[in-house]
């Protein structure tokens, strides 16, 4: 494998987004009772040293991302970014149109100044700022993504209800659907189940 | 339930109130919240709906009307040039500003009963804005070129004027909007998919599906979300502030007699969050009270409301009488007369209008009995924001009807153009709110499951005295495991 695609496949890791290792297999796809269960679990696996896992929990779960390994999300310089650019905008905007491209004398004031020019600078820094914060966000999360495996599982519907889950990818180097299956049981799983791409799952209480 | 109060003291050491009115499940709070988007809907939102739906087409009646004959058909005249179409902008725009507070300033100060109120709210800043943009959109006069308030290059070659507060006020509102908008799609998009995977139709699931973007509640994703909703709670809060401050500008920067005072912008926004908060108690004692959802609004939510209803209404209070201290102090005759014919002038009776509802009546709220009260909450909320109103209506136009020169003083009265358009806005609003109401999460599902004790990982590590129960096995497993 060529490093570039490596690094695909770790950016696109990085947004949770795994390719299936064949046709067949997607991963297994592990059920725990709660938050502090899955946290644990969590935590061994990743100890154990799998790398291309996730949880899926209906409320971030404190404390999961030192758990999974996780550094800080990088949101906030991308938003830093759109909002030195909406700053720049905003002065620029009101100092070309009114100073340079068409300046008009009212009342012998200045062409172009910093005090009136303070609220849409304000205003536009906060709109580029929030704008690039979402599509930032989205961006690193690699959504939308309307297909996901995983909603193959009739189970994972409760992700989103009271499910706590945890699913490691079968593309992971580690992977290997025995041994990693009873990891997971062995970790306090209720329920552990194979996601093959194709679409059919096969479950094993 | 003795043994499970006992666990959330445990958790919270610093023996916190509980936030609901019951110890709830994850998939109750669920139920409670997605299980109303999927029911028949009920006879009474039709009934609502029609009734919000004739406000509506009364509104867009009036608009039609105004742009066909123009704005001689408002009861504008010459020394009071902005009439019931700016009373209203401020009016709707104030109302909004309870929604970000909400979501925003109190998500920063980690105020967690926020969570069972934002969304609900943050709607309604949403549809509250909405209202608010129509009026100056329609005052121009030559709507057809309204465009000309935004930066577009155009045939004339020509630029808006950027040292105009009025200018200023397009991009306040318009980005106000927008980043509302972000910030309450942002924040449902896990609920949606907590509805998309509840979903029994095709349609539905489709629909939602394509709405809540594929989440799947991953914690990759959680961690750069929870990110970016801090970060737009930390943008949010100086726009919220900034936009009634630059609303005041419109008023403030001109040198009309009780206009031109500094005190303007915190005094608006003081103001805005009052009959925000107002507004917000209006709706929500009527649906939570429809939607059965007294365990998760609980009358200890509403209490603190009230609180913030009573202080912000002190604070405007105190607003009023300080602009009166300063028409006096200033030495200034025309600011001395502004005020005096405010209070004692033709108009009077909608300047005490506006003090006893402002400032009189929520006092009543020191009285823990008072603010605990549904039946006098409502009525409170109601008269707040009928006070409110009459501010607005006390600074534009009195102040307006008045000024320097005595031979062009007149008398504003609104035609039945003017009093009707106000109502169908309220039209507007609620066939929104209801449309909201009946289709969308209308309480953040996860972030009320985010604050609850046992969301908390913490929550499940032994106590000594069994409380995990049925989960203690798997619990006990994974810790050998690690051990």
């Amino acid at each position: 494998m060529s490093t570039l695609k490596e690094l695909a496949r770790d950016i696109k890791g990085s947004m949770g987004i795994f390719d299936g290792k064949d046709e067949s297999l997607y991963g297994l796809l592990a059920e725990f009772r709660h938050p502090g269960a899955l946290l644990e679990a969590a935590r061994s696996v990743r100890e154990a040293g799998y790398k291309r896992f996730d949880t899926h929990t209906p409320f971030p779960v404190h404390g999961m991302d030192r758990a999974m390994g996780l550094g800080n999300s990088i949101v906030g310089w991308i938003t830093v970014g759109g909002g030195i650019a909406g700053m720049s905008l905003g002065v620029w905007l009101q100092w070309w149109t009114s100073a340079v491209d068409y300046p008009i004398n009212i009342s012998g004031k200045p062409f172009f100044a910093i005090e009136p020019s303070i609220p849409v600078i304000f205003e536009l820094t906060i709109l580029l700022s929030a704008l690039s914060a979402v599509i930032g966000m989205l961006a690193l999360n690699g959504l939308p993504r309307l297909y996901n495996p995983l909603f193959y599982s009739d189970r994972f519907r409760r992700a989103t209800d009271d499910g706590f889950f945890l699913h490691i990818a079968a593309s992971d180097r580690r992977f290997d659907l025995e041994a990693t299956g009873k990891l997971l049981r062995d970790l306090g799983a209720t329920y552990v189940e194979t996601i093959r791409d194709s679409g059919t799952v096969d479950a094993e209480a | 339930m003795s043994t499970e109060t006992h666990h959330t003291s445990a958790v919270h050491p610093l023996d916190d109130p509980p936030l609901f009115g019951r110890d709830l499940s994850f998939h109750e709070v669920t139920e409670l919240v997605a299980g109303h988007t999927e029911k028949k809907t009920p006879t009474a939102w039709f009934g609502a709906f029609a009734l919000a739906n004739a406000g509506l087409l009364l509104l867009f009646a009036m608009i039609a009307y105004l742009f066909w004959n123009g704005t001689g058909v408002w009861g504008l005249n010459n020394p009071v040039g902005w009439g019931f179409a700016i009373v209203n902008f401020v009016f709707w725009v104030g109302i909004g500003h309870a929604g970000t507070l909400i979501s925003a300033i109190l998500f920063l100060f980690r105020q967690q009963w926020r969570t069972a109120i934002n969304r609900s709210a943050e709607a309604m800043t949403i549809f509250a804005v909405m209202c608010a943009l129509i009026f100056p959109g329609i005052h121009v006069g030559r709507v057809w070129v309204a465009y000309w308030m935004l930066p577009i290059p155009n045939q004339m070659e020509m630029w808006p004027q950027f040292k105009s507060p009025l200018l200023w006020d397009v991009f306040a509102v318009s980005t106000y909007f927008t980043v509302s908008l972000v910030f309450w799609y942002i924040g449902m998009v896990p609920d949606l998919a907590t509805m998309r995977d509840r979903a029994t139709t095709g349609l539905r699931r489709k629909v939602l599906g394509a709405l809540s973007l594929g989440w799947t509640g991953a914690n990759r994703h959680w961690r750069n979300y929870e990110k970016t909703y801090l970060l737009l709670a930390a943008l949010a809060t100086p726009l919220v502030l900034s936009v009634h401050s630059v609303v005041s500008f419109d008023f403030a920067v001109s040198i009309v007699p009780g206009w031109h005072t500094t005190i303007f912008p915190p005094y608006f926004v003081a103001g805005a969050i009052f009959s925000g908060f107002a507004m917000v108690v209006t709706l929500l004692v009527i649906s939570r009270r429809i939607y059965h959802l007294e365990n998760i609004i609980t009358i200890g939510h509403l209490e603190k409301m009230n609180i913030i209803i009573l202080l912000t209404g002190t604070m405007v209070g105190f607003a009023y009488i300080t602009e009166f201290f300063i028409a006096w102090y200033s030495g200034s005759k025309y600011e001395q007369y502004a005020f005096l014919n405010r209070a004692f002038g033709p108009y009077a009776w909608a300047y005490w209008t506006m003090m006893f509802c402002n400032l009189i009546f929520p006092q009543f709220f020191w009285f823990k009995k008072l603010r605990r009260s549904i039946p006098f909450m409502f009525v409170v909320s109601i008269t707040t924001n009928i006070g409110m109103w009459f501010e607005r209506f006390v600074i534009t136009v009195v102040s307006l009807h008045r000024d320097y020169l005595p031979s062009s003083w007149d008398y504003y009265t609104p035609t039945w153009v003017d009093i009707l358009t106000f109502v169908g806005s309220f039209g507007l609003f609620f066939t929104l709110f209801l449309l909201f109401l009946r289709f969308a999460p209308m309480v953040a599902i996860a972030e009320v499951k985010y604050v609850m004790p046992k969301a908390d990982p913490h929550f499940y590590e032994g106590h000594g005295d069994g409380h995990a129960g049925e989960a203690a096995p798997e619990l006990a497993k994974a810790t050998t495991h690690t051990s």
